[in-house]
């Protein structure tokens, strides 16, 4: 009974999450096609595909779309130097299933200590002579490239781990995270030799120019709702640039992380670049903040965390700190815009991954004439999703990651009843076992409720009414955060009128969730500092050196 | 396995329109390897129609993502490292190079550079520009179109490498004329195009003579862009070529009389082994090559003495022999042409030190030559030998060398050997030449452009500088209600 979903049940057999179809019987790319972003986080490799001819397509296309069965974990210790570890103090972190609570395995858990341990050996690797930094930046190119490769190679396997620890839904993880991450490491692995200093004609008898050089030894922080893509993001512009990593993954989902860990030490990284340490944030992420000998921390996660990390870098040795934080992130339509797209896209902009995403669209504006409309057919759209487990076919809402995030989530729920809001579907628990919420739509809601102003990172969505432009720049920019928003119109002046005005450091036009590697990514405001992806993310992984050289005769 | 000898279009192999072939020939031996169908202009009509068709809005080529462009770039780099031995031993067949050095100079550098385009293809960004007014204002970095590229003989495989790496990667469609005298490698790498995956059309690849075949490219009013490395000679014709029919966009990549300024305070036995190896690589048939060496005066006669012993050591012989530094030249013509030069340089009064004679029975071998007291008049310091014919001029102060260094109609390389870190920025600084070296002499990156001033050409190839040549900057600018910042 559990694996059937209950009334939502689709008949239509095969269905996936923002109404892509997936041909489960055959090579499932082959079908599948959709307006580019539409819930993705990167786009699908095989996009355009009904214009490309076969021979286009790469290897790495898929030919299995079902999960591995019974997989085996391979790698539960801490990767320090390219070896495997005990934790110094003999303790470990239970890794569970949250669509069943079944306990995976145990992995070893990391605190000081082993942060310390793990900054040497990055430091060391981070030595002047050393096989890192002494090679060729190409090289360094070429090993992230290696890496997409064995990547490629174990997309089935990373991606069954990645919806047993997680919750996500398989497909999705083998689609979009898998995808997006073997993109993330191509795409840095481009840029190695590629990080451009220049010459400068600076005034008097002089030759200048700058290095661009590795910061060093970068502590990174990421979180448990896209485990492995997160950490192609966080390690591939670090290493491009010629640092050394000590990063921790989430204590909720450490597997993927590990596995890269076996795969970075078989693409041929030298010992110490890069180290995996499982653990709590209150024991090893603040070690790495408060750590004296890290350069750089980065983190994604709350922003409630972020302000902890920052204070802990003025705190010690001032290290470099980047970013990622949370998001309450206006999605704003227009009356003139296709209704149905812009209902698909604001569903797919706020359930995407349980609705677990810090881009989430968890503020959907909608223009008055429109509005009664629109919340019946999200309603509609929101009742048809299909729970379960998400390694099954069909499925497109697996589990909440976690006790603590269903409780807070649950809690924000009710506060969005007690204070008035109207609740058109769901609203509690689905299931017994497992962690899973029913998809829930409110409308009426009013900018003041705590739904409406508090992330909620749950399939929870707020949908207001607006009437001016005016009106609707000012509510969507009235928040502390600022990491991305959306609007949809078919009117030019409208699209770049809000498009300019909102403070986000990502606005979709006709779109939601577009992203990619080549993009950058990141917070104004209180949702972060810096940016990951694009050229833009190498600034935040380089030290620029100027070197000025005195000559005698200059000349243009 | 296969020996590719016929046209590639449209990912197919073709015979030529009118059913020519011409021998290619081993220059080791002067046998003939086999016969290779010529491409003249009938073929090139059909070339530039499959590379115009694959360039046609809402092809496979155009809907690419960018990213997926660079990945069969990627693809291609790692077909030809798969296939790295056999592809040196057919260039060093067809084209005389010693075989240990097309092995580990030629093809690894062949795989760098189309990997490192590989990465560009979706970082060549255009900007967004804050221009004044009540407007948004961006630019879109568009592929030029339809590139003509025709390609020399002295390092076949690697210009071809060097023209695909940054046309591919921005998006153009390439119809592309090989040299006559070495086709065979370009034709394998065809099969790899095709292999990896790339779309119909978009690499065409033509063997054919430049006065049918090459000028047909060079002329034709659907040819969008022309690139071209090879003589200055040719050079002028295809920049005529270009004027006389649709001003398509010209980069030329021509010859050089490149100085090499050896200072007194150089390490004397690292700058006579660099001097050496910059004249006399790949058989002195580099368009960089070090042809002018300047030495200055107080340690110049020690130079010469070295240089003529290092020369004499130069092992000239069977290129597939790994001990072998030198082979024979590419063809006949070229032979002939070097040993005339040998002749005006004695008649004009260089002092000849050692060679300057035919160095085997059969093939195309000279022996490594080197010229004492050569005068900056002569023919031999004046014009491009592209041999293995070394001149050491004297010079005395750092202003006479510079200034001789300079007196010349090319600027592609040059470079200076002192311990001084001042002189080494005036004499780099003065130089008139796309190419600097400092203390070491044929340095090449995929990441560092590569080109010349004055009649040595026109752009640059490599880094990401290449990429300009192959792009159209298209601004839009858009009217906005308000612009705020």
């Amino acid at each position: 009974e559990f694996f059937v979903a209950n009334e939502m049940k689709q008949t239509s057999g095969s269905f996936c999450p923002e109404g892509r179809q997936f041909n489960m019987s055959s090579q499932p790319d082959k079908g599948h096609q959709k307006q580019p972003g539409n819930g993705h986080t990167h786009q699908d490799p095989n996009q355009n595909q009904n214009h490309r001819p076969q021979h286009v397509e790469g290897p790495g296309t898929p030919a299995l779309s079902m999960p591995i069965p019974d997989v085996h974990i391979q790698y539960t210790k801490l990767f320090i130097n390219n070896e495997w570890h005990e934790s110094s103090s003999g303790r470990k972190i239970p890794v569970h299933n949250p669509a069943t609570g079944e306990l995976l395995c145990e992995v070893e858990e990391a605190d000081a200590e082993d942060v310390d341990k793990a900054v040497r050996s990055a430091r060391a690797a981070f030595q002047m002579g050393s096989p890192w930094r002494s090679m060729d930046a190409s090289d360094r190119g070429h090993l992230l490239n290696k890496l997409a490769d064995l990547v490629e190679r174990d997309q089935l396997l990373l991606a069954t781990l990645e919806a047993l620890d997680s919750g996500k839904v398989f497909l999705m993880a083998f689609f979009v995270d898998l995808m997006a991450t073997i993109k993330t490491l191509r795409y840095y692995g481009g840029w190695a030799d590629k990080i451009h200093g220049k010459t400068i004609p600076i005034d008097g008898e002089y030759f200048t120019y700058t290095r661009h050089e590795p910061i060093g030894v970068c502590g990174q922080i990421i979180p448990w709702n896209f485990p492995v893509m997160m950490f192609a993001w966080k390690i591939a512009p670090a290493l491009c640039c010629g640092n050394t990593v000590v990063i921790k993954p989430a204590e909720q989902t450490p597997l993927t992380a590990l596995h890269m860990a076996a795969l970075i030490k078989e693409a041929g990284f030298p010992p110490g670049v890069v180290n995996v340490l499982p653990g709590y944030g209150p024991t090893a992420g603040c070690a790495i903040a408060h750590h004296m000998d890290i350069d750089k921390v980065a983190f994604t996660g709350s922003t409630a965390v972020g302000k902890i990390i920052q204070k802990a870098a003025g705190d010690t040795n001032l290290k470099r700190v980047t970013l990622e934080l949370g998001g309450k992130n206006p999605n704003i339509v227009f009356a003139d815009s296709d209704l149905e797209y812009a209902v698909e896209q604001a569903h797919s902009g706020l359930f995407f991954n349980q609705g677990q995403c810090c881009l989430a669209g968890s503020r959907v504006f909608v223009e008055e004439p429109i509005y009664e409309e629109f919340v019946r057919l999200s309603v509609e759209k929101a009742r048809s999703k299909v729970l379960g487990n998400p390694l099954l076919p069909g499925v497109d809402q697996g589990p909440q990651i976690d006790q603590k995030q269903f409780d807070k989530i649950m809690e924000l729920i009710e506060s969005g009843k007690r204070e008035g809001a109207t609740l058109e579907c769901g609203g509690s628990a689905w299931n017994q076992q497992g962690l899973f919420i029913q998809p829930t739509v409110f409308s009426n809601v009013t900018d003041d409720m705590r739904i409406a102003k508090e992330e909620i990172f749950g399939p929870v969505q707020q949908i207001m009414c607006f009437r001016s432009v005016e009106e609707v720049i000012q509510r969507a920019n009235a928040t502390h955060y600022g990491l991305a928003a959306g609007v949809f119109t078919n009117d030019i002046d409208k699209a770049l009128t809000v498009s300019s005005a909102l403070q986000a450091g990502m606005v979709w036009v006709n779109c939601y969730n577009a992203m990619s590697a080549q993009c950058p990514f990141g917070g104004f405001k209180m949702s972060g500092n810096g940016r990951e992806l694009g050229e833009y993310a190498l600034q935040e992984y380089t030290e620029v050196k100027a070197v000025t050289i005195k000559i005698s005769h200059k000349n243009s | 396995p296969e020996v590719f000898k016929m046209l590639f279009i449209n990912n197919q192999w073709q015979d030529a329109v009118s059913g020519k072939t011409f021998p290619t020939i081993n220059p080791a031996t002067g046998e003939v390897i086999c016969q290779v169908a010529e491409a003249d202009e009938a073929d090139v009509t059909k070339a530039v129609k499959a590379a115009r068709d694959a360039f046609k809005l809402g092809s496979p080529w155009r809907r690419m993502d960018a990213s997926h462009r660079g990945l069969l770039l990627s693809r291609l780099a790692d077909a030809i490292e798969r296939d790295s031995a056999y592809l040196a031993e057919l260039e060093t067949l067809d084209n005389g190079k010693p075989y240990a050095v097309a092995y580990s100079v030629d093809l690894p550098n062949v795989v760098k550079c189309l990997r490192y385009y590989a990465g560009w293809a979706d970082k060549w960004e255009g900007k967004t520009i804050p221009i004044d007014g009540d407007f948004f204002c961006y630019t879109r970095h568009e592929p030029v179109g339809v590139c003509g590229q025709i390609i020399p003989w002295n390092f076949p495989l690697l210009m071809q490498a060097w023209k695909l790496g940054p046309a591919l990667a921005t998006g153009n469609t390439v119809v592309m004329k090989v040299a006559e005298q070495t086709p065979l490698t370009a034709l394998y790498v065809a099969s790899l195009i095709k292999e990896v995956g790339f779309p119909e059309g978009v690499v065409n690849i033509l063997p054919g003579m430049g006065p049918s075949a090459g000028a047909a490219i060079a002329r034709h009013m659907d040819v969008d862009k022309v690139a071209f490395t090879g003589s200055t000679e040719v050079g002028h014709l295809i920049q005529q070529a270009s004027g006389n029919s649709n001003l398509k966009k010209v980069t030329l990549e021509l010859g050089g009389k490149s100085p090499n300024i050896i200072l007194s305070d150089a390490n004397m036995e690292d700058a006579v082994e660099q001097s050496h190896f910059a004249l006399f690589f790949n058989q002195g048939q580099c368009c960089c090559a070090g042809s002018r060496t300047y030495v200055q005066a107080d340690i110049y006669n020690e130079f010469v003495e070295r240089s003529v012993e290092r020369a004499k050591r130069r092992v000239v012989g069977n290129p597939f022999d790994l001990s072998t530094e030198q082979g024979p030249q590419v063809d006949q013509e070229q032979f002939n042409k070097i040993l005339g030069y040998i002749s005006s340089g004695k008649r004009e009064g260089a002092k000849l030190m050692c060679g300057g004679g035919v160095a085997a029975d059969r093939g195309y071998f000279i022996q490594p030559t080197v010229f004492g007291d050569v005068q900056d008049d002569m023919t031999i310091a004046r014009e491009e030998i592209f041999g293995p014919v070394m001149q050491i001029l004297k010079f005395k102060t750092l202003e006479e060398v510079v200034e001789r260094a300079n007196d010349t109609k090319y600027g592609l390389a040059a470079a200076v050997f002192t311990k001084d870190i001042d002189k080494a920025h005036y004499v780099s600084n003065g130089l008139r030449a796309g190419t600097v070296w400092i203390n070491c002499y044929d340095v090449f990156g995929a990441q560092a452009p590569f080109g010349g001033y004055k009649a040595s050409g026109n752009g640059r190839e490599l880094g990401e500088y290449g990429l300009d040549n192959y792009t159209e900057v298209k601004t839009v600018t858009i009217k906005v209600p308000q612009k705020n910042s």
